[in-house]
C-alpha cells in the first residue's frame, strides 16, 4: 500500500536534490533547472496532502505555484541573458565585482 | 498495480534528477529534466490530480524548459570544464544537507505511522472542482496571478531589450 | 479484459494513423502534380500494374529503408539520434484522445472508440503539440550546422508563437460546450450540419486551421524546413531511416491535426443528419441503399473505364490498365445488381438485422464518415500547400502576434457576449 508517507519521503528526496544542485553548481542555469525541481517537490507534497485530506484546495494552490513558476522562470531568463550580455558568463562564481 | 507503478515513477524521477544536477552540458540537464517533469506528471496522475498533470506537461514540459533550452541554445553555452568540479566546500556542505533531509525526515515520518489515502470520488481532480475553487473560495489570487503574468510580460520583454 | 481491449485499441489506432502516411503521400503528390497542370508520379509498377502511382509511395519506403545511414562525425550523437523519435512520438500520441465512433454497447457494457476518454481531453492535445518544439529544437541543434540551428530555432520560435492562437482559438468551442472531453464536444454537435462548431464559430475554425498549419510547418508557414530557403532547415543532416521518420512524423502530425479539426470544428463522426437511432432503426433500409448504390456506381465506373479503352495507344501493357479495373468492375456491379433484383422480386429475402448488424452498421458508418472528413481536410492541407506562397520570417511572425492572437481574444470576448445574451 502506498501511504503518505512514501509521497512525502519521495518529495523531501526530490527537495534536497534541488537543494544539492543549487549549492553545488556553478552554472547559473543549471541552479535555475534545480530550483524548478524543488517547486516541483513542494506540488508533489500538496497535491499529496489534497488527496489525503480529501478537499481539491490543494490542487488549486499547485495551480497557482505553477503559474508563479512560469512568471518566475521568464524574468528570470530575462535577467540571465542580460548578465551574459554585461559579464559574458553565466557562472556565478566570476560575477564578484561587489566582494570585497 | 499501484504500489509498482508508484515505485517505478519514483525510481524514474529521483534517477533523472541526480542525472539532471550532475551533467556537465546544460542542455543534457534541461532534457533529464524534462524527462523528471513527465515522472511528476505520472505521480500526479497516481494522486487522482489528472487536470493538474496535464498542466504539468503543458506548462512545464512543454513552454518553460522550451524557454531554458531557448536561452542555453542562444547563449551557445559550452559544457563545463572538468577541473573545476573538484570536490569542493559547496558539495560537502550540499551533501551534508542532503544526508540530513534524507535521513532525519524520514524518520520522524515513520514516528507518526502509517497514513493512509481515504477515498474520493471520481469527479476528484476534474476541471470542474477546481474551476468551481478558482471562481469562488480563490478569485482573489486568480487575479492577481493575473497581474502577476502581466508584469512577467512586461519586465521579460524589458529584461531582454539591448538599449533600453 | 479492459486492458487487452485497451492495448488493442492503441496497436490499431496507431497503426491506422502510420499506414495513412504513404496513401498521404501519394494523395500530395497526384494533387500536387493536378494543381500545376501535370500528371504525377504513374511509372512506378508491379508486374505491369501502375495503380495510379501508388507504387511510389511503396518504392520511396523500400529507398529511404536501403539508404546509407550516415552520421555526421561532429554530431552531438544522443540528441542526433532522439529528435526524430520525439517529432514521431509526439504526433501519434496526441491520436490517443480523438473519439472516432459512437460507444460501441454489447450487451450493455460500453466500448469507448477512443483510447482514453480524458476529462482533460482537450489540454491533452495541446500538451502534445507543445512538445513537438522539443523535436525540432534538438534536431536543429545537433547537428552542429549554422544552417540547421537556425532553421530549428526560427521553427521553434513560430510554434511556440502560434500554440498561443492555437490555445485561445478553442476556448469558444469549449465555452459553447462546457467540458474538455473531446467525446461530448462532438454530442454537443449533433447530427444537424447546422449546429457545427464551424458554423457557431467560423472565426475560431479559421483561426485554428492557420495556427495547425504554422505548428505543423506546413506551408505558406514552410520557412523552416523551405527546400529552396534554407537547404532543407533543422532536417539537414539526417539521412536515410532518420529522415523517413521526420518524414512520416510529418505527414502524421498532417493527419492528426486534421482529426483535430475534424473532431473540434466539423462535427466528428456525425453523418450530416443521421443520428444514431435514426442509423439503428432504418438498418434494413440502409443496406439495401448501399447495395444499390455499389451496384449502380461500379457498374457506371467499369462502364467509363472501358470506354477510355483505346487500343495501340501506348503500345505496351498499359493499354490494358483500363480493361483490368473496368471489366471487373461492370461484372461485380451487374451481379449485385442481378442479385438485389433477384432477392426482391423473384425470391423475396428477408434480410435478418439482429442487433450486432444494427450496431456493425452504426459503426461502419461513423467511421467512414470520420475517415472521409480527416481525408477531406488532409486535401485541403495539400490543396493549400500548392496554391498560396510561402511567408517570409518576419512576416510569420508579425501575423502570429499582432493579427491573430488579438484575433483569438477578440473571438472569444464576442463568445462569452452571445452565451451571456442568448442564454
Amino acid at each position: 500500500m502506498i501511504t503518505l508517507n512514501h509521497y512525502l519521503v519521495l518529495a523531501t528526496l526530490l527537495f534536497s536534490i534541488g537543494v544539492f544542485g543549487v549549492v553545488t553548481r556553478r552554472n547559473v542555469l543549471i541552479i535555475f533547472m534545480s530550483i524548478e525541481l524543488m517547486l516541483s517537490s513542494v506540488n508533489l507534497v500538496f497535491l499529496s496532502f489534497s488527496r489525503f485530506l480529501g478537499q481539491v484546495d490543494g490542487q488549486v494552490f499547485v495551480l497557482f505555484v505553477l503559474v508563479v513558476a512560469a512568471a518566475e522562470a521568464a524574468v528570470g531568463l530575462g535577467i540571465i541573458v542580460a548578465l551574459f550580455r554585461n559579464r559574458q558568463t553565466v557562472y556565478v562564481d566570476e560575477v564578484k565585482i561587489l566582494r570585497g | 498495480m499501484e504500489p509498482i507503478v508508484f515505485y517505478i515513477l519514483a525510481a524514474i524521477t529521483v534517477v533523472t534528477a541526480l542525472l539532471m544536477v550532475t551533467r556537465t552540458s546544460p542542455i543534457s540537464s534541461a532534457v533529464w529534466l524534462i524527462a523528471c517533469f513527465f515522472a511528476f506528471a505520472g505521480l500526479f496522475v497516481l494522486l487522482e490530480a489528472h487536470f493538474i498533470a496535464v498542466i504539468q506537461v503543458l506548462l512545464y514540459a512543454g513552454a518553460i524548459m522550451v524557454l531554458f533550452v531557448f536561452v542555453i541554445m542562444l547563449l551557445n553555452l559550452r559544457p563545463e570544464e572538468l577541473k573545476t568540479r573538484a570536490i569542493r566546500f559547496q558539495t560537502v556542505l550540499g551533501g551534508i544537507f542532503v544526508l540530513y533531509l534524507v535521513f532525519l525526515l524520514p524518520l520522524s515520518l515513520f514516528r507518526s505511522g502509517k497514513l493512509l489515502f481515504p477515498e474520493v470520488l471520481p469527479q476528484f481532480g476534474y476541471v470542474q472542482g477546481i474551476a468551481e475553487m478558482i471562481f469562488t473560495k480563490y478569485l482573489v489570487p486568480f487575479e492577481v496571478t493575473s497581474v502577476l503574468l502581466l508584469v512577467a510580460i512586461v519586465g521579460s520583454v524589458i529584461m531582454g531589450k539591448r538599449k533600453l | 479484459m479492459e486492458y487487452i481491449f485497451a492495448a488493442i485499441k492503441t496497436v490499431l489506432i496507431f497503426v491506422a494513423v502510420i499506414n495513412l502516411v504513404p496513401l498521404l503521400i501519394w494523395l500530395e503528390r497526384k494533387g500536387a502534380a493536378y494543381i500545376q497542370d501535370r500528371r504525377g508520379p504513374n511509372r512506378a509498377n508491379i508486374l505491369g500494374i501502375r495503380l495510379g502511382g501508388l507504387i511510389h509511395s511503396l518504392s520511396d519506403v523500400v529507398k529511404l529503408l536501403t539508404k546509407e545511414d550516415i552520421i555526421p562525425p561532429y554530431v552531438n550523437k544522443p540528441f542526433y539520434l532522439l529528435a526524430p523519435m520525439i517529432s514521431m512520438f509526439v504526433a501519434t500520441i496526441t491520436v490517443a484522445v480523438v473519439p472516432f465512433a459512437d460507444p460501441i454497447l454489447i450487451n450493455g457494457k460500453e466500448f469507448l472508440l477512443q483510447v482514453a476518454d480524458l476529462d482533460a481531453g482537450l489540454l491533452y492535445v495541446f500538451a502534445a503539440s507543445s512538445l513537438g518544439v522539443y523535436g525540432i529544437m534538438l534536431a536543429g541543434w545537433a547537428a552542429n550546422n549554422k544552417y540547421s540551428l537556425l532553421g530549428g530555432l526560427r521553427s521553434a520560435a513560430q510554434m511556440v508563437s502560434y500554440e498561443m492562437s492555437l490555445g485561445l482559438a478553442v476556448v469558444g468551442v469549449f465555452l459553447l460546450t462546457g467540458s474538455f472531453k473531446l467525446s461530448e464536444i462532438v454530442a454537443f454537435q449533433g447530427a444537424n450540419p447546422f449546429h457545427w462548431n464551424i458554423l457557431l464559430q467560423p472565426l475560431g475554425f479559421f483561426l485554428f486551421v492557420t495556427s495547425i498549419f504554422a505548428e505543423t510547418n506546413r506551408l505558406p508557414f514552410d520557412l523552416p524546413e523551405g527546400e529552396s530557403e534554407i537547404v532543407a532547415g533543422y532536417h539537414v543532416e539526417y539521412s536515410s531511416m532518420k529522415f523517413a521518420l521526420f518524414f512520416m512524423a510529418e505527414y502524421a502530425h498532417i493527419v492528426v491535426g486534421s482529426c483535430i479539426i475534424v473532431t473540434l470544428f466539423l462535427g466528428g463522426w456525425h453523418f450530416p443528419f443521421l443520428t444514431r437511432d435514426w442509423i439503428w432503426n432504418h438498418t434494413t433500409m440502409l443496406i439495401h441503399l448501399f447495395w444499390i448504390v455499389l451496384a449502380i456506381l461500379s457498374v457506371a465506373g467499369g462502364t467509363w473505364l472501358v470506354w477510355q479503352y483505346k487500343p495501340h495507344k501506348y503500345n505496351d501493357l498499359r493499354d490494358y490498365e483500363t480493361l483490368v479495373f473496368g471489366v471487373p468492375g461492370i461484372i461485380v456491379g451487374g451481379s449485385l445488381l442481378m442479385t438485389w433484383l433477384l432477392f426482391h422480386t423473384v425470391v423475396p429475402l428477408e434480410i435478418p438485422t439482429p442487433d450486432w448488424v444494427r450496431q456493425a452498421m452504426v459503426t461502419a458508418l461513423q467511421l467512414g464518415t470520420f475517415v472521409g472528413k480527416v481525408l477531406f481536410v488532409c486535401f485541403v492541407f495539400i490543396w493549400v500547400r500548392w496554391t498560396l506562397p510561402r511567408f517570409r520570417y518576419d512576416q510569420v511572425m508579425r501575423l502570429g502576434w499582432k493579427m491573430m492572437l488579438p484575433l483569438a481574444l477578440a473571438n472569444i470576448f464576442i463568445t462569452a457576449g452571445m452565451i451571456l445574451i442568448f442564454r
